[in-house]
């Protein structure tokens, strides 16, 4: 039924099982990656029940675990998102006003930043930091932790696993990335004006702020907001996931560190997909 | 957390459970009937790998039974949601084998004040009365600040101890506590659980109902406990100390 002659002159059943091998992965990866769907579904779902009925429990042991994940993931990451919004300022933000005023276009310089920085970049390199530096430590060191059995020890005292090891991670991951978020636009926006500056590009400071007032408005804000917030729960979601969902042993950490990257990164892809759609919508 | 100290009946029972290997179906063993009482000082036999660790645990409520009733306090385990079998799980202590599994990234104080400050919301001040009384009777308070992981296969398993005393638990299950030890530290170990079982000072004076795990009864010779085997798929109740030497 399959045999028909091909462009390339050879009959289809030499081709065949090649098609049927890359079905077969295909398949695999689909019903793979629904499975994970699911079980990350189940387990933000039970991290946020949890989240919920524990809000005040135990203060004196998960607020330090708080504060500790907002360290980690947000002021000892400081330098690095500095250097980056500068980075970005310079690349971006100059090379746009710049681009802009040659084409007799530099009113149209806040919408760019606001569109460019504002809803797309800041977030999305917020999110990407956090996760190269901390999401993959969250997998290696649950990973860890549940290879060496500390997660049944937990268990066995009457803790919470989710409650003592993937809350706080969830909740300083998201905090984390919206501040780190807000530092890196208001920085990339200020840094980026002194570099047009140094290009002579001849916008004065007040109508580049007139510019980016007049083209952010209120939702703006508040999309940032969710948006860096829902960054920061899928990437502590996934990140814990790959960690303590399934049982590992010590020599699949790595692999279980790599693939949370990998959908870390997807998720975010697609859920910046989704924050376009709202803002096309409004 | 909601107590009943006063509870009459057997603190664990296990009526017709099937006991199956961690993550299979494979069952090790059926028709289990037991019933500990209030005090008793249990040792539970078994060669290598004859499923000791799998027993303990389902036992302790760590997993479900494969089949049949395992209760703590009269209540039937399966029955309990999540949250109630944690809250349940901190009336009863486990020392796992092989160091004890700490907490990597915490000191030996803050292994054993970490239920505390967990169930009982306490501040770290306000639980080191209860840890350092807790350090100086397992003989670790010297080594309050040293990172548990650090720490030699002995002194792990005895953190391991320390930390499931800290809720004073009423039951204390204990995975093959002197394997790998030296005689010195099992002579400790026993003389140390001789006196929870009697009551101690840490347990309020509580006799402290113990169930240890071991591959070689020989070494709880000295101390007169009931006993029990675990051989060719069966739980076999073996009386008090006699007729042993013929099964392990």
């Amino acid at each position: 039924m399959l045999e028909t002659a091909s462009p390339t002159g050879l009959s289809e059943p030499e081709t065949a099982p090649v098609h049927r091998a890359f079905l077969r992965w295909a398949g695999h990866k689909i019903i793979g990656a629904k499975d994970d769907v699911r079980g990350m579904g189940a387990f933000l779902l039970i991290t946020l029940s949890v989240a919920l009925a524990k809000f005040n429990k135990s203060p004196t042991v998960v607020r330090p675990l708080i504060r500790s994940q907002i360290e980690r993931a947000g002021i000892n990451l400081l330098p690095m998102i500095t250097f980056l919004a500068l980075a970005l300022g310079l690349v971006v933000i100059g090379q746009t006003v710049f681009l802009l005023h040659r084409y007799g276009a530099e009113s149209y310089a806040g919408t760019v930043m606001a569109s460019v920085v504002v809803r797309e970049l800041g977030p999305a390199i917020a999110a990407l930091l956090v996760l190269a530096r901390v999401g993959t430590a969250n997998v290696v060191e649950l990973g860890t932790a549940r290879a060496m059995g500390e997660v049944e020890a937990l268990e066995a005292l009457g803790i919470d696993p989710i409650h003592y090891l993937v809350v706080p991670r969830v909740i300083g991951l998201a905090l984390s990335i919206f501040s780190l978020t807000v530092y890196l636009i208001m920085l990339a926006l200020l840094s980026g004006y002194l570099f047009a500056f140094i290009q002579n590009v001849p916008l004065r400071p007040g109508e580049y702020f007139r510019q980016l007032a007049a083209a952010l408005l209120w939702w703006d804000f508040i999309l940032v907001a969710l948006k860096t917030l829902c960054f920061g729960t899928l990437i502590a979601i996934v990140t814990c996931y790959e960690g303590l969902a399934t049982p590992l042993r010590l020599d699949e950490v790595s692999r279980a560190t790599t693939s949370a990257v990998g959908k870390c990164i997807i998720g975010v892809v697609l859920l910046d997909a989704l924050f376009i759609f709202v803002y096309l919508v409004i | 957390m909601e107590q009943n100290p006063q509870f009459a009946g057997p603190l664990v029972e296990a009526i017709d459970a099937s006991i199956a290997q961690p993550r299979s179906h494979y069952v090790l063993f059926s028709h289990v009937n037991w019933r500990v009482a209030a005090g008793e000082f249990w040792v539970v036999g078994g060669s290598q790998n004859s499923g000791k660790t799998s027993f303990l645990s389902t036992m302790a409520g760590l997993r479900p039974a494969a089949a049949g009733t395992v209760r703590h306090f009269g209540e039937d385990l399966s029955r309990l949601s999540e949250p109630q079998l944690l809250r349940q799980r901190a009336r009863v202590g486990f020392v796992f084998k092989g160091g004890g599994r700490m907490f990597a990234e915490l000191t030996v104080a803050e292994n054993v004040a970490l239920p505390l400050c967990y169930h009982k919301e306490w501040t770290e001040e306000e639980a080191d009365p209860r840890v350092n009384a807790i350090l100086e009777a397992t003989a670790l308070e010297s080594e309050a600040d040293t990172m548990a992981q650090g720490l030699g296969w002995g002194l792990q398993q005895r953190v391991g101890l320390a930390r499931a005393l800290a809720l004073n638990p009423e039951v204390l299950f204990l995975d093959e506590p002197l394997s790998g030890l030296e005689a010195r530290d099992r002579q400790w170990w026993r003389a140390f659980l001789k006196s929870l079982s009697e009551g101690s000072p840490l347990t309020e004076g509580r006799k402290m109902t113990i169930i240890t795990a071991t591959n070689d009864f020989g070494l709880w010779e000295s101390a007169n406990h009931r006993q029990g085997v675990l051989r060719d798929g069966r739980w076999q109740l073996i009386g008090e100390q006699a007729n042993r030497s013929d099964i392990i």
